[in-house]
């Protein structure tokens, strides 16, 4: 009985001060890995609504372990294991939002997605609109996005363009793991389809968080960006694992005295273009650095968006820094060579400096 | 070598199989009789009647297929077909558990039901003509599919449906809408593209969304709609499962046609539907014709079978297949009803095919001019909606001062919903931009423009992750 009274006391706050928990105000570190997994727990805790179906999520733990220890909690009817059936299990989570359930569908990479994207489209994104506001389809859709290391050509698409490009849906890319915690709590529970972009090679990566971002009700707003590192000569901008390397070739940058600002976008629709602006009138000068295609990619939105609304604010054109115009390839060297490195941003960023 | 000696070589190759295989047979039901002590003769006059038939049969379909009278085999089969009134439903038991066999004879419903179909099959008919003079009068537009002559199946199973269970169909979905309950005026409305439409005019005929009514589209891709049945089905055994709720028992009921059972979101279905034991009906409407398209030349037959049959996929993914005559509704209300009551027991997916026919093209735009002539009318004699009258007063469920109110009525509400429609606004252009997102800011900023969490209050204390 006394531990469930301490542990009620702590709810209402009554002994923090005494510091029952010991905890002082130290940043502890946290995987991405392990943000997606506590953010995930959680909202299973808190809403009987939301559960969880994909392929090898419930036994296998999650073929990237991000459902790691879920179905032990939740039970097979919350944590779903499916048929290699994308159309059909996306379709089964879209109808399921629809008469008020909350999925969280999970694709094996967003490469696999592409089975499924006519009920993510056709279905999700547009129903809300073609009921006439009748019926939302609170869902999210996760997965890891972009290239990993030597999955070759049909593995390593970056699908942010694609999705952003949809009325009706929201498209999230965090970064670490206070932005996977905060952005997936908020796609949970945001009424409409979210297309969660997350990073194979970020799951590993371990970042500092407070005790702010290990809150369970820690949401992060949508359709806000971070300004990662703030800087006066160029803006970098960027999502997901290319936020490390603008933040590495800043870095760098800044022993030659070259002071960049590091913008992640966190949101890639709706894009912030208010702090994208705001960034813009201070340094007048913007780059996007992204994994994906060079055309119609999330850059040449970026583009399009600073020459519209900042024409006058540039002093040189946007550069778009991506990946090379080829499927992936598998050799080591070759698959470098087709992504964008630090050495790139750092070459882009001189060109204009 | 011509057609008679190779007719002769054949017959000679026949006789000398048979031989080889009497004499294989032979010593096999030898050894049978001598290491199990069976009677010899019984065995071997059962072992050889078998070895017979079945050599017989394939060499009557191979010798046509070799001499070329693939042709007048299948024109013999198609007049066969053609030559039938009526085909009976045939049951096909499924491993998992079986349906009641409908009957030959038409059952027996009360007269409310049977008013109660009637209606809504004459107000489909006569809704769908309606929208054909319509469209050539300018005020429809895009694409308009038609389903005159298939109201049996949508009355016969939507009208037993609940208001909280739900239909899925396809782009010819406005007589499904009008079954579940969607009125003729928001329909018609819809239609028009105005802004009463029940879906304020933003869906057309092809996307008609009713969350009173419990309709969830309306979609053009066919297949697209039945992994959505599907998760409405799964909303409902979640619910009853995880959440606790003992009375959920809701059904729902997917639409789609012939050329629908060669998508693969058709067959992830079926499967998905068998092994989560989803209460999901699977309602396909056989009207033979995909666009231009046969069903025969679309469709691999089923292994040994002349005609390609959807229902046997059924038993292939663990669910009962029904066959039933889908002109004919109380044949299909009776199908449907057992599919029905099974899903609500919680013992799984039916698949029903029911046999229709489209008396329209496939859309408004549709020349039809594949279709023969002898084949329209020959279904337009099986019109359902005749049946049915001449079923109800042979019977005594209704007499014929009954059925002219009932047809009045229908006439007056369709006369109404085209005023309705016609007299409704536009919607206005700002609601171009309405409904993109249920919550267009993005949730984590709240009503007033802050961030939730930078709100006070809004997190207490720090979580314990387990």
């Amino acid at each position: 009985m006394l531990p469930a009274l301490a542990r009620t006391a702590r709810h209402h706050g009554l002994f923090t001060k005494v510091g029952v928990r010991g905890f002082a105000s130290q940043v502890s570190e946290m995987t991405v890995r392990d943000a997606l997994n506590s953010a995930l727990d959680e909202e299973l805790a808190r809403d009987d609504k939301v559960y969880v179906l994909g392929e090898e999520v419930g036994e296998y733990q999650g073929a990237y372990k991000i459902t790691r220890g879920l179905l032990q909690k939740y039970g097979p009817d919350r944590v779903k294991d499916t048929p290699i059936t994308e159309a059909g299990f996306t379709g089964i989570a879209v109808g399921s939002a629809f008469a008020g359930l909350r999925p969280v569908c999970e694709f094996m990479t967003w490469n696999f997605a592409m089975q499924a994207i006519d009920q993510i489209i056709n279905s999700a994104a547009k129903t809300l609109y073609m009921s006439a506001g009748q019926i939302n389809c609170p869902i999210v859709f996760r997965g890891p996005n972009g290239a990993a290391a030597g999955v070759a050509a049909q593995h390593s698409q970056c699908f942010a363009s694609w999705y952003s490009s949809v009325p009706g849906l929201k498209v999230l890319a965090p970064y670490d793991s206070e932005d996977a915690r905060g952005l997936m709590k908020a796609a949970i529970r945001d009424p409409d389809p979210v297309v969660f972009l997350e990073n194979e090679i970020l799951y590993g990566q371990a970042f500092p968080v407070t005790p702010q971002v290990l809150d369970k009700d820690f949401v992060l707003p949508i359709g806000k960006a971070k300004v990662m590192r703030e800087g006066k000569h160029v803006t970098l901008v960027s999502f997901s694992k290319m936020v490390g390397y603008c933040l590495k070739a800043a870095e760098q940058l800044a022993k030659e005295g070259i002071d960049c600002e590091v913008i992640n976008l966190r949101s890639i629709k709706p894009l912030d273009r208010d702090t994208l602006l705001a960034s813009v009138k201070k340094t007048h000068k913007i780059i996007s650095v992204e994994e994906g295609w060079p055309q119609c990619g999330v850059g040449s939105e970026i583009s399009a968006v600073m020459m519209e609304l900042a024409f006058d604010e540039l002093d040189a054109p946007v550069l778009r820094v991506t990946g090379a115009e080829v499927p992936m390839p598998y050799a080591a060297n070759l698959e470098a060579a087709a992504l964008p490195q630090i050495d790139d941003i750092i070459k882009a960023v001189k060109s204009i400096a | 070598m011509n057609v008679d000696e190779r007719r002769a070589h054949a017959i000679s190759s026949w006789v000398r199989r048979i031989l080889r295989a009497c004499k294989q047979q032979l010593i096999c039901t030898w050894f049978e009789h001598k290491a199990k002590r069976r009677p010899v003769g019984l065995q071997l006059a059962k072992d050889l009647t078998g070895l017979f038939y079945k050599p017989f049969a394939a060499f009557h379909r191979t010798s046509c297929l070799r001499f070329g009278k693939m042709q007048s085999m299948l024109k013999q089969r198609s007049g066969v077909r053609a030559a039938q009134p009526a085909r009976r439903a045939v049951q096909v038991r499924a491993v998992a558990a079986p349906v009641k066999a409908a009957t030959s004879k038409s059952p027996i419903v009360t007269p409310e039901t049977a008013k109660d179909l009637y209606y809504d099959m004459v107000l489909g008919r006569e809704f769908e003509e309606m929208c054909a003079q319509m469209y050539y009068r300018g005020k429809m537009f895009g694409f308009v599919h038609l389903y005159s002559g298939q109201e049996a199946v949508s009355s016969g199973v939507i009208r037993q449906l609940r208001q909280d269970d739900y239909v899925v169909s396809t782009y010819r979905d406005h007589v499904h809408a009008l079954s579940k309950g969607v009125s003729a005026r928001e329909v018609m409305a819809e239609l028009f593209g105005k802004k009463t439409g029940c879906c304020r005019g933003q869906g057309g005929s092809m996307h008609m969304f009713s969350a009173k009514a419990g309709v969830l589209g309306g979609y053009a891709f066919i297949g697209e709609g039945i992994p959505v049945g599907l998760g409405a089905a799964f909303q409902s055994k979640y619910r009853r499962d995880v959440l606790g709720d003992e009375k959920a028992d809701s059904v729902t009921c997917s639409f789609f046609g012939d050329g629908t059972c060669n998508v693969g979101q058709f067959y992830e279905s079926l499967n998905m539907a068998a092994l989560y034991k989803l209460p999901h009906i699977f309602v396909v409407e056989n009207n033979l014709w995909a666009i231009g398209m046969s069903h025969l030349r679309a469709t691999a037959s089923t292994a040994g079978d002349q005609d390609p049959h959807i229902y046997k996929k059924g038993p292939a993914f663990g669910m009962p297949g029904v066959l039933v005559d889908g002109m004919d509704v109380l044949k299909v209300h009776q199908v449907a009803k057992e599919a029905i009551e099974r899903a609500r027991r919680g013992e799984g997916p039916t698949l029903i095919e029911a046999e229709t026919y489209r008396f329209r093209g496939h859309s408004l735009a549709d020349p039809d001019e594949l279709r023969s002539k002898e084949e329209k009318a020959k279904w337009l004699a099986r019109d359902p909606i005749p049946q049915l009258k001449k079923y109800m007063i042979d019977n005594g469920l209704a007499s014929e001062a009954d059925i002219k109110a009932l047809e009045d009525k229908v006439a007056e509400v369709v006369e109404d919903c085209v005023k309705f429609a016609d007299e409704s606004p536009k919607p206005e252009r700002g609601q171009l931009l309405e409904n993109v997102f249920a919550d267009p800011r993005g949730f984590g900023i709240a009503e007033d423009g802050r961030y939730r969490y930078q709100m006070p209050g809004f997190s207490s204390g720090t979580a314990v992750v387990s």
